[in-house]
């Protein structure tokens, strides 16, 4: 048992306090994703000094402020760019990006796909709130068709992104989905990904009931969350309920394992096994 | 640090100016080639010097994306850094790449990164936020005619205004312009010491002539580089404050792992790291970070005179055009006219003040530019009346030649 595993969890440990009270809306999903996050970090104990938490910009982006870390707060979907520049230079840092679906998905998606190709040591957190909060409630690319957002009026007409199967297709080591009412699962899942030897992303569905909640009469905070259960299919069902009695069933839990080489590992293999060539080369 | 008169240079020339005049002393002028040929040479392109020289500063980290005519400053990267143990990676595009070099220096690893103009402007963004979070880098931009894809084989000065307003925002930032394979060495390395020292991203920014030509270059010792440190934090965590000011502007930073565990943010922030929106606050600490720059004028600034004590006519030029102006001024001399050149290295911020003394002597000034007029632009603003200012541009994809400059410089003399 580790020094750390005979206390309890307690949230205020890996908290900036002095920045309370937060700025997140009454009822956003994003606090559950980090008590969730930081419950991980007590469980694996990490040490704060080692950690990096690297966000970009948005309601997601903001989050990782609060946390009493290394944190750098970085330009518009790039978080996953300035963590593979992290942790190539300092591989002795546990790195966890945490982004947004806009962010991640919209501005960011190249450099999604390329960090699942590469398999680079770290973990990506994506929030998925179906929704840019931060500038107001515009449609995002993983906005539930028909739903009102400010700049779908008419509903929104476009499809959006799995972002897991893309993730996955693109070569992602770990990549994994959970709900937000789901806390102790969502702690394991972040376990899991930060375990991984490779790059993980995991999505973790949040929920906007202050703009895109109340826009599309959602309900309260409870309300979405329970909805979002309603259309989730945990892994444990995954082989057991058909498609059509759970239509827009999202799958949780882990949803995909590629067992490739993780990037640095085999950077510095290469390098070795190259070496005596490159010397002589000159 | 400061480097006096220089004897010759196979490439560079005599620099001439009187020291009782100008108060040059403190001002860096450049290195030359020593006449010691038992050192160690070696004949290289200017990409590949500006990436020996990288690796010689100590830089560790490159990230890049393929870009005509810069990518051979990241194949050498490639074949450089792992034998140091360092770490080349070609990103996705060419945000990417500067995100990673930023990242990397957040991490405390000297990084480098290369392109050319379009890449030049998606690089933008990243680095407004280095500029803005203090976070030390060094960004090659091979200039090639523009705008857009424009000509990419061929050489232009067009990315003048580009480097030093291309961010959005009021931001600092240094911009080197090298004028040789030799002086690419030396500046890469000094690019390194500047970004360091007073925790601003430096461009490295020069035309594709100098980085394709192939000139011979002195592979300095590393004691003769004077390599320069950030400065790390020794502060007790508790006490220390990531963003305030010290006696030069430039505050300390904190290494991630060393028991600090900042916050780095391109929001307005405060001394303490976190967003702000106090306007007193705000003014503080951006008049803070806009006067580092101001404040070290004396490091920051190089630039090197030619017949400049007696000369009516001052040519102010830079790049491979200074090195076409150096011969029109050899030439103008034989013909009998007081012709001189001012050639900054330090692009931005401009070395004003010796500048204006020099220009305050002169009768006429005339700035050649592979543009349509950029510098010349700074030039006006720092001549008094700015009409004595004579502007000579080519937009074709051709370097100027020592003629053309000639001819103008004729012309100029008799136009009384």
């Amino acid at each position: 048992m580790t020094e750390a595993s005979m206390h309890t969890f307690e949230i205020r440990d890996y908290l900036r306090q002095e920045l309370m009270p937060h700025f997140m809306c009454p009822g956003c999903g994003h606090g559950i994703a980090l008590r969730a996050l930081l419950w991980a970090i007590y469980e694996l104990d990490i040490d704060k000094d080692r950690l990096a938490i690297v966000s970009g910009i948005g309601c997601s982006g903001r989050v990782g402020a609060y946390i009493d870390a290394n944190t750098m707060h970085v330009t518009h979907g790039r978080p996953l760019a300035y963590a593979t520049g992290l942790k190539l230079a300092r591989p002795d840092l546990e790195v966890i990006v945490i982004t947004g679906d806009g962010d991640c998905l919209a501005i960011g998606g190249n450099h999604l796909i390329h960090a699942c190709r590469r398999n680079l040591n770290f973990t990506c957190l994506m929030l998925n709130n179906e929704v840019y909060g931060m500038t107001g409630g515009q449609v995002s690319p993983t906005t539930t068709v028909d739903r009102f957002t400010t700049t779908t009026p008419l509903g929104n007409h476009e499809p959006g992104f799995d972002s897991c199967k893309l993730a996955a297709a693109a070569g992602a080591g770990l990549v994994g989905r959970e709900i937000t009412l789901q806390v102790p699962a969502l702690k394991n899942l972040i376990k899991e990904g930060i375990n991984h030897p490779g790059f993980a992303f995991l999505e973790i569905i949040s929920d906007c009931t202050e703009i895109y909640g109340r826009k599309n009469q959602l309900g309260e905070s409870p309300e979405m969350m329970l909805s979002q259960k309603a259309s989730t299919r945990s892994d444990v069902y995954r082989n057991t309920v058909d498609q059509p009695f759970r239509p827009n069933a999202f799958e949780t839990g882990v949803l995909a394992r590629n067992d490739r080489a993780e990037y640095a590992d085999n950077y510095r293999k290469h390098v070795e096994k190259t070496m005596d060539v490159l010397k002589s080369g000159d | 640090m400061c480097i006096k008169k220089r004897p010759l240079s196979h490439s560079i020339g005599e620099l001439d100016y009187d020291p009782t005049h100008l108060n040059l002393e403190v001002y860096f002028l450049p290195p030359a080639i020593s006449a010691d040929f038992n050192r160690n040479r070696l004949s290289v392109q200017g990409n590949h010097a500006c990436a020996l020289a990288a690796v010689a500063a100590g830089c560790r980290f490159y990230a890049g994306y393929p870009i005509t005519p810069s990518s051979e400053v990241a194949e050498k990267m490639s074949e450089e850094l792992p034998k140091v143990g360092g770490i080349f990676v070609q990103m996705e595009d060419e945000i990417a790449s500067m995100g990673a070099v930023v990242g990397a220096s957040m991490g405390g690893v000297k990084a480098l990164t290369a392109t050319s103009g379009p890449g030049f402007s998606l690089k933008q963004e990243n680095l407004g936020y280095a500029s803005m979070t203090e976070t030390p880098c060094v960004i090659v931009n091979v200039m090639r005619g523009g705008p857009s894809t424009g000509m990419p084989t061929r050489p232009s000065q067009a990315d003048v205004m580009q480097a030093r307003w291309g961010s959005h925002g009021d931001h600092p930032i240094i911009v080197l312009t090298p004028a040789s394979v030799d002086e690419i060495y030396m500046e890469t390395v000094r690019a390194f010491n500047l970004s360091e020292l007073l925790r601003v991203p430096v461009v490295l920014l020069y035309d594709e002539v100098i980085g394709h030509l192939i000139e011979t270059i002195e592979i300095r010792e590393p004691a003769e580089l004077k390599l320069l440190e950030r400065k790390w934090t020794r502060a007790p965590p508790e006490e220390y404050l990531p963003f305030a000011a010290t006696d030069d502007g430039v505050p300390e930073m904190a290494r991630p792992g060393d028991g600090y565990r900042t916050h780095t943010t391109g929001l307005t922030h405060g001394e303490n790291g976190f967003p702000t929106q106090d306007p007193e606050e705000v003014d503080r600490v951006m008049r803070r970070l806009l006067s580092k720059l101001d404040r070290n004028r004396t490091i920051v600034e190089s630039f090197e005179l030619l017949e400049c004590g007696d000369a009516d006519i001052v040519i102010v030029a830079y790049g491979i055009t200074s090195r076409a102006a150096r011969r029109a001024v050899k030439l103008g001399r034989e013909h009998g006219i007081k012709v001189g050149l001012f050639r900054p290295i330090t692009l931005w911020p401009f070395p004003q003040q010796p500048f204006a003394e020099v220009a305050a002597l002169a009768r006429k000034v005339l700035v050649p530019e592979m543009n349509a007029g950029q510098l010349c632009l700074e030039i006006e603003r720092l001549c008094s009346p700015p009409s004595k200012v004579s502007r000579m541009n080519r937009i074709d994809g051709e370097a100027i030649t020592p003629i053309e400059i000639l001819e103008r410089v004729k012309a100029l003399e008799s136009n009384d």
